[in-house]
């Protein structure tokens, strides 16, 4: 096939990683050397690399700002994590355990698109408060359900699958969730979607449909974290409504912010890291140590973010960043106009935007004393 | 007589009690390049706010090729045939060049590919994306822009943004192109260039234009017929010569 002939190979490496590790971390599981506290952390790792990788189709791509990352998540634990509850002795744990992904995906999904139609007149800080809302709203529900329903404050009791298999299907939802997520970005969509992030008047008047695009991410956003959410429940006995509060959306967009927005493999990179750090410190730091825990945390994010953004240290870091070594290794420097062809690279996103413009309230679409256009606009 | 593209009945918008606009009839031809001129204020990037749906008229209808566009939305204007470019220029600038041209192509249906297809990565994805690539390229050698195509569109100086927006809406394949101002801020060379591009695209691609332009030289120099707006009531029209010296015109630039 002439296509092939340009494929880029570093878009596919995270494939290939994730795959290569599934494969050799079950190939151990399997063995019986791979210890349970690593199962667990890989269970953990492949949630929060699916509930970033999803996050940042939002935040990254679409640009909105969505704190409610938790509440989707929250329906997948609750309503999927029931569904695998009541299929498993009927059908055997893992068909259930895929009937529960389908189920609890979905109805994420279809809050994904309700949480998404005010998407569609809010921007900015306005929609991050909603969407705030709409994730301390779903915990609260679930949290005064009855006893019987969904458990309410006690929890709802959901089915342990096996650790021995479960790291093993969570990194293959990631591997799912990936291609997903950086087929729909690379393709025609995938721009549709970066032009509404980048300028939304100019998408609208060059006819695409912010519409559906914006709920079409919220959709597709939501239902990996539905999926997430089913992960979840299945990697612990009880489903605690508690844990899906604002802090946990918060700490997803950590990672997708660590990450750097718009950029997949950051994101992946960052949610493992923090989620490996997180259980350690909670592993290590006991006994009286335990306060130490969350400043411990909060102490490496701010030098890291520090690292990442401080003026000062530009210098610094443009000495030591991977890539520039790599690239002083080849003698070559990347020059744009200078590579061979946009065939290589049409699908990249160049640039990272900066928290304070996803932040930032554009003109509003159809307020006719808009200063941008009617009163700049017959200058 | 060839056909009439656009045509506005006694389109008018006030916001609050500012009349911004008020009975403006134009009939624009197919193929013609029609100018849109006043002096500032005079209202004129509200009739194009107007005609490509961000602003709804409050009085009044317009037509393209006949058909009732009034109140209708941007993208639905658009598909119909109707595209824009700002005064200030409106790219996408975390993006390559000719990725801006490719999102201008995205609804033409010859480029159809569903959301699903792209997903499982079907044959016709593939087909699509190098079809689109060649005609991006194609549409950014008319405007110059080919060798630029994957450098950012916020590193390009301000004369070749504005020739990459044209770009972009000329992708959209309008019936009717409008060009706010698209020769500002550009050296006499630069605008020389631009009025053969314009008359370029509007030959190749059998589009007609409007255009709104400070710079008289460019408009009496490219357009056929022009319409003379201040404060938002029409001063003139008919050909440049005999409408830019209408005394009324001159009155209201030079005051008097």
């Amino acid at each position: 096939m002439k296509a092939q002939k340009h494929i880029k190979w570093s878009h596919y490496i995270n494939y290939v990683v994730i795959a290569v590790a599934t494969i050799v971390l079950g190939a151990l599981s399997i063995a019986g050397v791979l210890p349970a506290s690593y199962q667990i952390i890989l269970e953990n790792i492949a949630i929060a690399i699916t509930l970033a990788v999803s996050l940042s189709m939002v935040v990254g791509f679409l640009g909105e700002l969505s704190l409610g990352h938790a509440g989707f998540m929250c329906v997948g634990a609750y309503l999927g994590g029931k569904t695998v509850y009541v299929l498993a002795p009927i059908i055997g744990e893992i068909p259930a355990l895929i009937c529960g992904f389908i189920v609890g995906g979905t109805l994420a999904a279809v809050c994904g698109i309700i949480i998404g139609l005010p998407a569609l007149r809010l921007r900015g800080d306005y929609l991050a408060i909603v969407t705030l809302a709409f994730g301390e709203i779903v915990w609260s529900i679930f949290m005064n359900t009855s006893e019987k329903s969904f458990g309410g404050a006690l929890g709802m009791p959901t089915v342990r699958i096996d650790r021995d298999y479960l790291f093993v299907i969570a990194l293959v939802v990631v591997l799912l969730c990936l291609a997903v997520t950086q087929n729909l970005i690379r393709s025609k969509h995938g721009r549709a979607i970066t032009s509404i992030r980048d300028n939304e008047i100019a998408a609208r008047a060059t006819g695409i449909n912010v519409t559906k695009y914006k709920l079409a991410v919220f959709a597709i956003s939501a239902f990996f974290a539905g999926v997430a959410g089913v992960l979840l429940a299945s990697s612990n006995y009880t489903v605690q409504s508690q844990k899906f509060n604002y802090n946990y959306s918060i700490e997803i967009l950590v990672m997708v912010v660590l990450g750097g927005m718009g950029n997949i493999n950051g994101s992946i990179i960052a949610a493992a890291l923090i989620t490996f750090l997180d259980i350690k410190l909670q592993t290590v730091l006991t006994g009286e140590l335990a306060v130490l825990q969350d400043l411990v945390y909060a102490a490496i994010l701010i030098v890291i973010v520090i690292y990442n953004n401080a003026p000062g240290l530009k210098g610094f870091r443009e000495k030591y960043n991977i890539k520039n070594i790599l690239a002083k290794l080849r003698k070559k420097n990347f020059d744009p106009s200078k590579s061979r062809d946009d065939e290589a690279k049409w699908d990249r996103v160049p640039t990272k935007i900066q928290m304070d413009e996803v932040l930032s309230v554009d003109v509003q679409v159809k307020s006719p004393y808009d200063p941008d256009k009617a009163g700049k606009g017959d200058n | 007589m060839s056909k009439v593209v656009l045509k506005t009945e006694n389109l008018g918008i006030s916001f609050g009690g500012l009349k911004a606009v008020q009975n403006l009839d134009l009939e624009i031809k197919e193929k013609q390049l029609y100018g849109l001129v006043g002096p500032n204020g005079a209202g004129k990037t509200t009739v194009f706010n107007m005609i490509t749906g961000v602003y709804k008229p409050t009085t009044g209808k317009f037509f393209l090729d006949g058909e009732d566009l009034t109140g209708k939305g941007q993208e639905a204007i658009n598909h119909k045939g109707i595209a824009r470019t700002f005064q200030n220029i409106r790219l996408f600038n975390n993006m390559t060049v000719i990725r801006n041209v490719l999102v201008g192509l995205h609804n033409q249906p010859e480029f159809k590919c569903s959301m699903v297809e792209s997903i499982f990565r079907l044959p016709r994805h593939f087909k699509t994306e190098k079809a689109m690539r060649e005609r991006a390229k194609e549409i950014l050698r008319i405007v110059g822009l080919e060798d630029e195509r994957n450098n950012l569109s916020c590193n390009l100086p301000y004369g070749k943004q504005r020739k990459l927006e044209i770009a972009r809406a000329l992708a959209t394949s309008p019936k009717l192109l409008c060009l706010d101002e698209p020769a500002a801020g550009m050296n006499p060379n630069e605008t020389a260039d631009l009025m053969s591009i314009v008359r370029r695209i509007r030959d190749e691609y059998n589009v007609t234009i409007l255009l709104i332009e400070h710079d008289m030289k460019f408009v009496s120099g490219l357009c056929d017929e022009i319409t003379v707006l201040n404060f938002g009531t029409v001063l003139a029209q008919g050909s440049p010569e005999v409408a830019l010296n209408d005394p009324e015109v001159i009155k209201a630039y030079i005051g008097g």
